[in-house]
């Protein structure tokens, strides 16, 4: 285990909210660490929509989520914000000196003075196929049961795999492990995919070959003792049934959102939503503020400019957290020449 | 024009659509648990609802970039699903029965 990471505030989530938030507090001179589930920036915007236009950003009349993001990380650039992407914020503890841990799943440990939830609605996950007891065949271990990630391929050789899906990851995945797997199946709802043509032209030469079986189909049930996946039901598009043995399934639905680990924080919650008030966008936790679409107050918008704006008033509150003894003194960017210094402009 | 939805758990009730008004947004307005993540963009398949009793093919078709998010949704019943953000209320769709999918 590393030494802990020491900052001022650590920013949960670095979609477009979490990172003006670095911008308003870098500011202030208050230094940030971001956690993000996803492996890049952007949350919502680059997951869901980067290439879909926003039409109500002040200032940007049209602008992608990618192109936003984009903007932003330039933006903060100077405040050399810290980044750990692909890891999910497990658990989080107040230490003796009023400080805050944050764990993530990967060990990381970050201590600051302020937390702030930026979270949007929640952790990107998996998306989980609605078959009964699917839960206890996941995180069988190498090789066995379901699995919504290929992490080791190796780990996939002279297996027998099930894939489910019909998009980029279902089709790369049956592509590349197909060389090395005993069998390799393929299932989809209908017999066309919305993945890249190459890849779809690469899955049907296999197909031809004999060496990928496709069925337009779906799992209705997991068979086998928990963490011993032995084979599936599948049904058809005329709802027949038959047995199918693998020992590995693997669904590509893409990812949906969860409110994940954050419920267990301690933080009250109001229908999976963090309330604050308004002046400092708070939760009723001291040193834990909550911006952009995961907090809830009366007139709340989920717009990410609202979200900007909860930002710039949740770093006055920040500061005075962090900075107990000095006085804040408030500036506007175009005519101050310290926050100008900051900025290196 | 009316939607008759049913929920995850399966308890039916008659909610008001507005014209022009995407089932979407009825539903969620109504309380029913539809995700709907990117807002109706059809950007992630969190809308998915089952059409049933005939009232699938009443409906205009979907659109390409529909049919390529449904690849996204779980559980997806051929003749019968659809993303609730693609389906617009209209006199034409009064009574349209809908089914909330499994997430």
């Amino acid at each position: 285990m590393t030494a802990a990471h020491e900052t001022d505030v650590v920013i949960i989530g670095a979609g477009p909210i979490g990172l003006f938030a670095v911008f308003e507090l870098g500011l202030l001179d208050l230094k940030c660490y971001l956690v993000d589930i996803l492996d890049r920036p952007g949350g919502q915007c680059t997951e869901l929509y980067p290439e879909k236009p926003i039409y109500d950003i002040p200032g940007l009349p049209i602008v992608t989520g990618q192109e936003l993001t984009n903007r932003l990380l330039d933006q903060i650039k100077p405040f050399n914000a810290q980044f750990h992407f692909s890891e999910m914020a497990t658990s989080l503890e107040k230490q003796e000196d009023g400080r805050w841990k944050l764990k993530t799943d990967a060990g990381t440990e970050i201590i600051a003075h302020v937390v702030v939830v930026a979270a949007g609605a929640g952790s990107f996950q998996p998306k989980r196929p609605p078959v009964p007891g699917i839960e206890h065949h996941e995180n069988a271990g190498d090789g066995i049961g379901v699995h919504y990630a290929v992490r080791k391929m190796e780990s996939f050789r002279g297996k027998n795999i099930l894939i489910a899906g019909g998009g980029d990851s279902a089709l790369d995945w049956t592509i590349n492990l197909a060389p090395l797997a005993k069998s390799l199946t393929l299932i989809h709802h209908r017999d066309g995919f919305r993945a890249a043509a190459h890849s779809v032209n690469q899955m049907r030469e296999l197909e031809a070959s004999g060496k990928v079986k496709f069925h337009v189909a779906s799992v209705k049930a997991l068979h086998g003792e928990p963490g011993k996946l032995s084979g599936v039901t599948l049904a058809g598009a005329d709802k027949a049934e038959w047995h199918h043995d693998t020992d590995v399934f693997l669904p590509f639905f893409g990812l949906t959102i969860k409110l994940g680990p954050i419920a267990e924080f301690g933080i009250n919650l109001h229908e999976n939503l963090i309330p604050v008030d308004t002046a400092r966008f708070e939760s009723q936790t001291p040193g834990i503020f909550a911006i952009g679409d995961i907090n809830t107050y009366t007139g709340k918008l989920k717009l990410i400019l609202s979200g900007f704006h909860e930002a710039a008033l949740m770093a006055q509150a920040a500061f005075a957290i962090a900075r107990p003894n000095e006085k804040l003194r408030f500036q506007y960017t175009t005519s101050s020449s310290s926050l100008q210094k900051k900025l290196g402009v | 024009m009316k939607i008759i939805g049913t929920d995850r758990q399966g308890n039916t009730r008659e909610v008001e659509g507005r014209d022009g008004w995407s089932v979407m947004e009825i539903l969620r307005d109504a309380g029913f648990d539809v995700a709907a993540e990117c807002g109706g963009a059809c950007a992630c398949a969190t809308c998915h609802v089952y059409v049933t009793d005939g009232w699938y093919g009443k409906l205009p078709e979907p659109s390409e970039a529909e049919i390529d998010m449904l690849d996204m949704a779980l559980a997806v019943e051929p003749g019968s699903s659809r993303l609730s953000c693609q389906i617009i209320c209209s006199a034409d769709a009064d009574g349209i029965k809908v089914t909330v999918a499994p997430d």
